[in-house]
């Protein structure tokens, strides 16, 4: 961790990320009301009119209520589908490192399977049928995010596998669970930890997408969602799908900055 | 009877060409005696140890333990057995998972095996470490920041917590410094005649070896080549290999004796 704070770059990402956050869990203060109601006329300027700085659009919604509520959108799920994808990844590579011969080869290429196919494609397909959701969201987009966790977890757990301490606590007759869950796992978790920011900036970039293609849950505001809104005056009225595509950008740049860093601390931490 | 019979032991390792780690290996372990095995490295000891702590499973063979068919138990019955045959390994600091603090990992053993209610297990902790020379207030060090001495000090002490009739002494000392060889060398006998143990100790160092033990066999390329008392198969050497074992231990002459 002390690393983190001695990279200026990823200390501006961190502050960027902990200001949105905060943004999406006070969005109900800072912005209160529906953000899809009608607000002033529509197609206001950006920075003319003191009640919407952002400008509106042309139903005359405020931009800036839009962008603050649709960090929301974007925060939950990017970080419910890291915990998801994670906690599969982890679980999976586990137990397939561990257990070898034919659930190992099973699982892995389940993990192919799933690896091949274009994550978003995975994702599109499955809200499509089962909906805008939240939770649909996040299961479709987790759904191509969890192999890359899988496979870390699994070659680390092969590398601490043959340790002499996994010698030793089974000649002291643990069980094969609490070796692999509470001695192997917490070992192999570091890396795989830092995987955490890729599938985040990954899972909101493709939230964005399915949302700019109208997958989204339309009674909820998103930032894909705002800028395929936009993109019918992108002539007139450029900056209703510039503003929104920038926040996209900056949100994603700094969790990649933040990401970075904490890989080199978390990969420099090596048991011995 | 004997506590541990080892018959016939076959082991093939298949990887990129087949190697005969054992080849119909039979000894056997009396209870509270000290059975030394050398062997030069890649001689097939560890794999021999891997086999009798059911770490491997051996191609052909039987190994009785205790009156009971060792390679017949499974799961939970394997688990609750183990108690009664433990190992200490060559490398104390691999031995231990890196965060295990010491009273972690002599902690993990009571719970498995003594039986003790949680409350009692911090006195037997502290009882355990001064069993093995260490000051009981290290328990809640990690043992990362123990020296290798005191590390395999503790790693005696997990295998002696579970209450065994034979540890198994996979080049225990190899590791560790000459000068605490010899400390942790008389810990082992005083711990055997207090605890009743049986040994098995492996090493490729004949003079550490003989120091220790009753009985030695001599393994080379996956066989038993000579079994015997200890003080026999040193004064009458039948096998080459004992030849040149015991030519290899180091001897310092007399100064008088120099040219």
């Amino acid at each position: 961790m002390a690393g983190l704070l001695k990279r200026p770059e990823a200390l501006a990402g961190g502050a960027v990320l902990l200001a949105l956050a905060l943004i999406a869990l006070a969005a109900p203060l800072l912005s209160p009301g529906d953000p899809l109601a009608i607000a002033g006329k529509p197609l206001i300027l950006p920075l003319t009119d003191a009640a919407h700085p952002l400008g509106t659009d042309r139903l005359g919604r405020d931009l800036l209520a839009g962008l603050i509520h649709g960090a929301r959108t974007s925060m939950t799920v990017g970080l419910l589908v890291a915990v998801v994808a994670l906690s599969a990844g982890m679980i999976v590579g586990t137990v397939a490192g561990l257990a070898g011969g034919w659930t190992e080869a099973v699982l892995m290429r389940l993990v192919e399977a799933f690896q091949i196919v274009p994550g978003f494609l995975l994702a599109l397909a499955l809200v499509s049928v089962a909906g805008p959701s939240l939770a649909g969201v996040v299961l479709a987009i987790a759904l191509g995010a969890w192999t890359g966790p899988a496979r870390l977890a699994r070659s680390r757990v092969l590398a601490l596998r043959e340790s002499e301490f996994v010698a030793a606590a089974r000649v002291l007759g643990l069980h094969p669970a609490e070796i692999a869950f509470r001695q192997i796992m917490p070992l192999a978790l570091p890396p795989v930890l830092s995987l955490t920011a890729i599938i985040v900036a990954g899972a909101i970039l493709t939230e964005a997408a399915l949302s700019f293609l109208g997958l989204g849950n339309p009674n909820v505001v998103t930032w894909g969602g705002m800028i395929a809104e936009g993109r019918n005056q992108l002539r007139s009225a450029a900056w209703l799908s510039i503003i929104p595509g920038l926040a996209l950008v900056i949100t994603v740049v700094s969790t990649y900055l933040v990401g970075e860093a904490l890989t080199d601390s978390l990969t420099e931490r090596r048991p011995r | 009877m004997s506590l541990l019979t080892v018959t016939d032991l076959s082991k093939t390792h298949h990887g990129a060409r087949r190697v005969r780690a054992l080849e119909d290996v039979s000894l056997s372990v009396d209870a509270g005696e000290t059975l030394g095995l050398v062997g030069p490295s890649g001689c097939g000891k560890s794999t021999l140890a891997r086999m009798i702590l059911r770490l491997d499973r051996p191609d052909a063979g039987a190994i009785r333990f205790d009156g009971q068919d060792w390679l017949a138990l499974r799961g939970r019955d394997l688990r609750r057995a183990r108690g009664g045959l433990q190992m200490v390994f060559q490398d104390p600091a691999a031995a231990f998972h890196p965060r295990a603090t010491v009273q972690g990992a002599l902690a993990e053993a009571l719970r498995l095996h003594s039986g003790m209610p949680r409350a009692a297990w911090a006195t037997r902790i502290a009882d355990l470490l001064t069993q093995v020379d260490l000051a009981p207030d290290l328990a809640p060090r990690p043992l990362s920041t123990l020296s290798g001495g005191q590390q395999q000090r503790v790693a005696i002490a997990r295998a002696i917590a579970t209450g065994p009739r034979l540890v198994v002494l996979d080049e225990a000392l190899s590791a560790l410094d000459t000068s605490i060889r010899g400390r942790i060398l008389a810990l082992l006998v005083r711990l055997q005649r207090d605890l009743g143990l049986a040994y098995l100790f492996i090493g490729h160092d004949l003079a550490v070896v003989r120091a220790i033990s009753h009985r030695i066999a001599v393994m080379d390329a996956g066989r038993i080549v000579e079994t015997g008392p200890a003080t026999k198969v040193l004064a009458h050497p039948q096998a080459d290999l004992t030849r040149r074992l015991i030519a290899a231990i180091p001897t310092l002459s007399p100064p008088g004796d120099l040219p």
